[in-house]
C-alpha cells in the first residue's frame, strides 16, 4: 500500500492507502473528517467538494494518492476558530440550507466561486452552482447567500 | 414576550450551526466499535426465477464475515414487508398484495431487487465478495407500463395476484357525473400522464444495526422519517425484536419528501442480521442503488371528463386512473392513489358531482409509494389542467373560470363529493393576489414583444388545494389506515428554567428545531436559545407517528401547544401556592403568572425551580415539570393557493425559460415566514423538475432502468429555475389551536399544473410531462 502525506487544515497527515482508495474516503474514514459528504457516483451532486491548492475539486473524482503532497481544506478547515467564514454565516442568515447534506459541498464551492470571480450576478451564480445539487432549498437561497456572502468577502 | 423568537418571527434557523460547520451527523458519518460493512446484491433482472445461489467461493474471500439470503430470513421467522393501508376494491374485496419477502426467496420481481447480503470486514471486501457469489437466474417475461400490465395478455407477474390488479377502487358518485356529462352545454376530454418520478433525497438511504448481547437490544440507526413507525412495523410484523427490546435511531437525515417513511427491505435485513452475526453492520446505499430501490412516485396514466354549462360552471367530474405501483405494495402505497387523490379532485371548486375510479396494477419495476404531495399533485395536476382546457376550449379566461367556480368564503365548512370537510379559505383573495403580482392584464403586450423576437410566450394558472395535517385517527382508519396518525409532545423543565422538548415529529430539513422552540419560548416565555427540541429516537421521546404530509407543525405542533397547556395548568397551581392567592386569580401571559390585579407575580422559571425544589408547595401537586400529550387533529387542514407561471418558448431549440412565478399560497397562521418561504422555494423545484426535466424510464425490452444515475436523470439545478416570488395570505384553520396548515407539498403539489398550462398555452397544443426541449421543440414546430 502506498504512503500518503497532504496537509488537511493546516495539519500534516499521512497514511497508508489502498492506491484505490479515493481522496473523499481518505477524508471521512481514515481523517474522521464527516463534513464532506458523498450524494452519487458519478462526480454530479457536489456534496464532496473541498479545496485541493486553493481550488475546489471533487473528492470523490480524485484519488487520495493524487493530492500527495497537496494542501487540503475542508468544511472543518474553513472557520477561523470559533470565528465563521462569512459564507458560512450567510447561508445561516438567508436561509440557504434545509437538510444540509449538500450543504458543505455548496459552502466549498461558493466560497471558490466568490474568490475566482470579478462580478457575480444572478446568473452567473446559478451557472456556477451547476456542479452542486440541492434537493430541499430550489436554490433561491442559495444564491442570495452567495451574494451577500460576496459583498463580505470584497469589503 | 419578545416578538423576535417568538410566532410569526424570521428566527435564523438553530440548528444550522452543525451543518455549516460539517458536523452535522448523518448516518454514514457514525461509525460503531467492530462494525462490518453490508452490501446487498441485486437482481439484474426485471423478473427471474432463482435456480440456486452458490456462495462456496464467495465465502472463502478475504475479510467476509457471512452471505444472508431470503432463506435464511425465513428461517429465522422473520416476517415479509407489510403494506399498512387496507383499500377495498368495487367489489367489496381487499386489496391484494404479495408476500414481500426483506430479500427475495424464489423470484426476483424487478431490477435492483434485493437477494443476499455480503458482511465483510470492509466495504471493499464485501463489495469483491459479492462479485464471487454466483446466482443462476432463469429470466421470465416482465411488464413496465401500468396499462400494459392490466391488459389481458400481460405476463403474470405474481402467482396469486390474476391479471395483476391490487384493487380497484372508487369514490364518488359515478351515476351523477355520468349524468352531468351527459346532460352538459360543454365536455372536456383529456388524457393525462403523471410521469414517474425518482425522490432523490441527497443523502442516500442507510441503516446500521448493532446488537447487544448483554441487554439482548437491537439499535437500528436508520434514515427515517418515522422512526417509531418503524420500531412498530419491524417489531410487530417483521418479528426483528420485541419492540422493548428494539431502539430505532434516525439521526440526521438529509431530506426524505416521502421516501423515508418506508419500512425498506435493507434496514430490516441490517436490523435482523446484526443480531446473527453480532457485529454492528452499517449499510449505505450509493446513488445506483437509490435510484433502484427508493420507493418511486407518481406514474398515473389517467383519462378525465369535465362537464360545463354555458358560463364555464363546473357541473361534473368523471375521472379513470390507472396507477402504477410496482412490483410489491409499500408501506402507504396504497393509499396514494386513493385517499389522497381522489378526494382532492375537488379542487377549490363547486363541483355537483365526482366520481374517481383508480385500477392499481403490479409492474415489474421498483415500488411506487408518496413522495411529496403524494396523491395530491396527481390530483391537482388532473383537476387544473382539464379546467385550464376547458377554458380555452370555451374561449373563456382561465382566471375567470376559476373565479366563477370558486367555492366562495362564507361556504365553510364545506362538504366536497369525495368525502373531504374544508374548513376555511379564500380562494378569489389568493387569485386576485397573484394576478396583481404577475400583472395579469398586462400578459397579452408581453405575448406580443416575445412574439416580435420570434419567441412564444405562455401564462399558466394553478388554483391547487391539499389536504394535510393528517390526519383524524378515526377517519383514516375508517378509510382503512393500519395505524393512528396523531402526535406526541413531551416538554420537560429542568431545574434552572431551559426546556428540552422531546417531539414524535422528525425533522431532515424542516427547521422543527427553530419553529417548535419558537412555540415554546413565545408561549412560555423562556429564552429560545435555552429551549432545545429533541427528535428522532425512540429511546429518548414519546412514540410518535413522524413527519409527511404537512404535518409537522399542524400535528406535531399542536401536540406541544397541549403539552403547554398542561405546563401552565400546573403552574398556575404553584403560582397561587406561592403567592397566597386562589388558582382563578392567576393570570398567565408569555411564561408570567400574576395575581389579578395586583403587582405579585412569579416567572417560569422561578415556578419550574419550584417545581423541583419544592420546600415550600402545595399539597396537591405533583413535584417536577415535564408534561407529556398527544394531540389528534379533529380534521385535515386544507391548505390551497393560486400559482401563475409565465414562460418563454424558442420555437427554434424548444428550451423553455421560466420568466416569473408567483406563488400566492394560504397556509393559516405562519409561525416562521422565513423558513415557510424555503418551504415553499424546494417544493416548486421538486414541481417544475417534474414538470421539465425529471422522468424515471425503464427500458421496456429489457426492463432495465435507464435513468439510473444523475447523467441520466435529470435533476433541476440552479440555473434551470427562476428567481420565485412568493405571498402567504393567512385565514387560520379552525380545527387546530395553532391555527396552522401546513407547507411543505404545497410547491411540488402547484407547480407542474401551473407550468404545464403555461407551456400549452404558449405552444398552442397539448404536451405530456416533462415538457423536455425535444418535444416542446417537435410541438412548436408542429411535428
Amino acid at each position: 500500500m502506498p504512503t500518503v502525506s497532504m496537509t488537511v487544515n493546516g495539519k500534516q497527515v499521512s497514511a497508508d492507502v489502498s492506491s484505490n482508495t479515493l481522496l473523499v474516503t481518505f477524508i471521512r474514514e481514515n481523517l474522521k473528517l464527516t463534513g464532506t459528504h458523498v450524494g452519487c457516483d458519478t462526480s454530479q451532486c457536489g456534496a464532496c467538494v473541498v479545496h485541493v491548492n486553493g481550488n475546489s475539486a471533487k473528492s470523490c473524482t480524485m484519488l487520495a494518492v493524487q493530492a500527495e503532497g497537496a494542501e487540503i481544506t475542508t468544511i472543518e478547515g474553513l472557520a477561523k476558530g470559533n470565528d465563521l467564514h462569512p459564507m458560512q454565516k450567510s447561508f445561516q442568515e438567508n436561509h440557504g440550507l434545509q437538510c444540509g447534506f449538500c450543504t458543505t459541498g455548496m459552502i466549498m464551492s461558493a466560497v471558490d466561486l466568490v474568490n475566482k470571480s470579478d462580478k457575480l450576478d444572478d446568473a452567473s451564480i446559478r451557472e456556477g452552482l451547476e456542479g452542486n445539487i440541492c434537493r430541499c432549498t430550489g436554490y433561491q437561497n442559495i444564491v442570495k447567500s452567495i451574494q451577500a456572502a460576496a459583498k463580505e468577502m470584497e469589503a | 414576550m419578545t416578538t423576535e423568537t417568538g410566532i410569526g418571527a424570521s428566527v435564523r434557523r438553530k440548528e444550522d450551526k452543525r451543518f455549516i460547520i460539517g458536523k452535522g451527523r448523518y448516518l454514514d458519518d457514525i461509525t460503531k466499535p467492530g462494525q462490518t460493512y453490508g452490501y446487498f446484491i441485486r437482481s439484474p433482472y426485471a423478473h427471474a426465477k432463482i435456480n440456486s445461489i452458490d456462495t462456496s467461493e464467495a465465502l472463502k474471500a478475504p475479510g467476509i464475515v457471512d452471505i444472508l439470503t431470503g432463506p435464511d430470513m425465513e428461517a429465522d421467522g422473520i416476517g415479509p414487508i407489510i403494506c399498512g393501508w387496507g383499500i377495498t376494491s368495487k367489489d367489496g374485496t381487499p386489496h391484494k398484495a404479495p408476500a414481500h419477502p426483506a430479500l427475495a426467496v424464489s423470484h426476483v420481481k424487478y431490477v435492483g431487487h434485493q437477494v443476499a447480503l455480503v458482511v465483510a470486514e470492509t466495504l471493499q471486501q464485501a463489495r469483491d465478495a459479492a462479485e464471487l457469489v454466483e446466482i443462476d437466474y432463469e429470466e421470465l417475461p416482465h411488464v413496465i407500463e401500468v396499462g400494459d400490465a392490466l391488459a389481458s395478455d400481460a405476463p403474470q407477474i405474481h402467482d396469486d395476484i390474476p391479471g395483476n390488479l391490487s384493487f380497484d377502487w372508487e369514490i364518488g358518485d359515478r351515476a351523477a357525473a355520468e349524468q352531468a356529462i351527459a346532460s352538459a352545454h360543454h365536455v372536456t376530454r383529456m388524457d393525462l400522464r403523471n410521469n414517474r418520478l425518482i425522490p432523490n433525497a441527497m443523502e442516500p438511504r442507510a441503516a446500521l444495526g448493532e446488537y447487544d448481547a448483554g441487554t439482548d437490544e437491537i439499535t437500528l440507526y436508520t434514515t427515517s422519517q418515522n422512526p417509531h413507525v418503524h420500531r412498530l412495523v419491524l417489531s410487530a410484523f417483521n418479528a426483528v425484536a420485541p419492540e422493548h427490546k428494539l431502539r430505532v435511531i434516525a439521526p440526521d437525515v438529509g431530506g426524505g419528501f416521502g421516501s423515508k417513511i418506508f419500512i425498506y427491505s435493507e434496514e430490516t435485513v441490517c436490523a435482523w442480521a446484526t443480531k446473527k452475526l453480532d457485529r454492528p453492520i452499517k449499510w449505505t446505499a450509493d446513488r445506483s442503488e437509490s435510484f433502484l430501490s427508493d420507493a418511486h412516485g407518481r406514474d398515473h396514466e389517467t383519462h378525465a371528463e369535465m362537464a360545463f354549462d354555458a358560463d364555464g360552471k363546473i357541473l361534473g367530474f368523471k375521472v379513470s386512473t390507472k396507477a402504477n405501483v410496482g412490483c410489491y405494495l409499500s408501506t402507504f402505497a396504497s393509499a396514494v392513489p386513493t385517499y389522497l387523490y381522489g378526494t382532492l379532485l375537488n379542487g377549490q371548486y363547486t363541483m355537483p358531482a365526482i366520481y374517481c375510479e383508480v385500477q392499481a396494477g403490479f409492474t415489474n419495476t421498483a415500488p411506487v409509494d408518496a413522495y411529496r404531495g403524494a396523491g395530491r399533485p396527481e390530483a391537482t395536476y388532473v383537476v387544473e389542467r382539464m379546467i385550464e382546457i376547458g377554458a380555452r376550449e370555451m374561449g373563456i379566461d382561465p382566471g375567470e373560470i376559476r373565479k366563477r367556480n370558486f367555492i366562495p368564503p362564507d361556504a365553510y365548512p364545506y362538504e366536497t363529493p369525495v368525502i373531504m370537510a374544508y374548513d376555511s379559505g379564500n380562494y378569489a383573495l389568493a387569485m386576485d393576489k397573484a394576478q396583481a403580482a404577475i400583472d395579469y392584464s398586462g400578459f397579452e403586450a408581453r405575448k406580443a414583444e416575445s412574439a416580435q423576437r420570434g419567441k412564444l410566450r405562455g401564462i399558466g394558472y394553478s388554483a391547487f388545494i391539499e389536504a394535510c395535517g393528517i390526519a383524524p385517527s378515526a377517519a383514516v382508519g375508517s378509510l382503512g389506515a393500519g395505524v393512528g396518525l396523531w402526535e406526541s409532545a413531551q416538554v420537560r423543565f429542568n431545574p434552572t428554567g431551559s426546556v428540552t422538548v422531546f417531539t414524535g415529529s422528525h425533522s431532515h430539513g424542516q427547521g422543527h428545531e427553530t419553529t417548535f422552540a419558537q412555540i415554546v419560548s413565545d408561549q412560555l416565555g423562556v429564552p429560545i436559545d435555552q429551549v432545545e427540541i429533541s427528535h428522532g429516537d425512540t429511546g429518548k421521546v414519546p412514540f410518535g407517528m413522524g413527519t409527511y404530509g404537512s404535518r409537522s407543525l399542524a400535528v406535531g405542533g399542536s401536540a406541544i401547544m397541549k403539552a403547554i397547556d398542561k405546563v401552565v395548568e400546573k403552574s398556575k397551581k404553584i403560582a397561587a401556592h406561592t403567592l397566597e392567592a386562589s388558582v382563578e386569580d392567576i393570570e398567565h401571559s408569555g411564561g408570567v403568572f400574576s395575581v389579578a390585579g395586583t403587582d405579585k407575580k412569579m416567572t417560569m422559571a422561578e415556578i419550574a425551580f419550584s417545581a423541583y425544589v419544592p420546600h415550600n408547595y402545595p399539597a396537591d401537586v405533583e413535584p417536577g415539570m415535564d408534561e407529556t400529550a398527544f394531540y389528534d387533529p379533529l380534521n385535515f387542514t386544507f391548505p390551497a393557493g393560486t400559482h401563475i407561471a409565465e414562460v418563454e418558448i424558442d420555437p427554434e431549440t424548444g428550451t423553455t425559460e421560466i420568466l416569473d412565478w408567483v406563488a400566492v399560497d394560504d397556509f393559516g397562521n405562519v409561525i416562521n415566514p422565513m423558513i415557510v418561504e424555503g418551504q415553499v422555494h424546494g417544493g416548486l423545484a421538486q414541481g417544475i423538475g417534474q414538470a421539465l426535466l425529471e422522468n424515471c424510464v425503464y427500458d421496456k425490452e429489457s426492463g432495465q432502468l435507464l435513468t439510473g444515475s444523475y447523467m441520466d436523470y435529470c435533476m433541476p439545478r440552479a440555473d434551470d429555475l427562476p428567481t420565485f416570488r412568493v405571498e402567504t395570505i393567512n385565514t387560520p384553520c379552525t380545527t387546530n389551536p395553532l391555527g396552522v396548515k401546513g407547507c411543505g407539498e404545497a410547491g411540488a403539489i402547484s407547480a407542474p399544473a401551473a407550468l404545464m398550462n403555461a407551456i400549452t398555452n404558449a405552444l398552442g397544443k397539448e404536451i405530456d410531462m416533462p415538457a423536455t426541449p425535444e418535444k416542446v421543440w417537435r410541438a412548436a414546430q408542429g411535428l
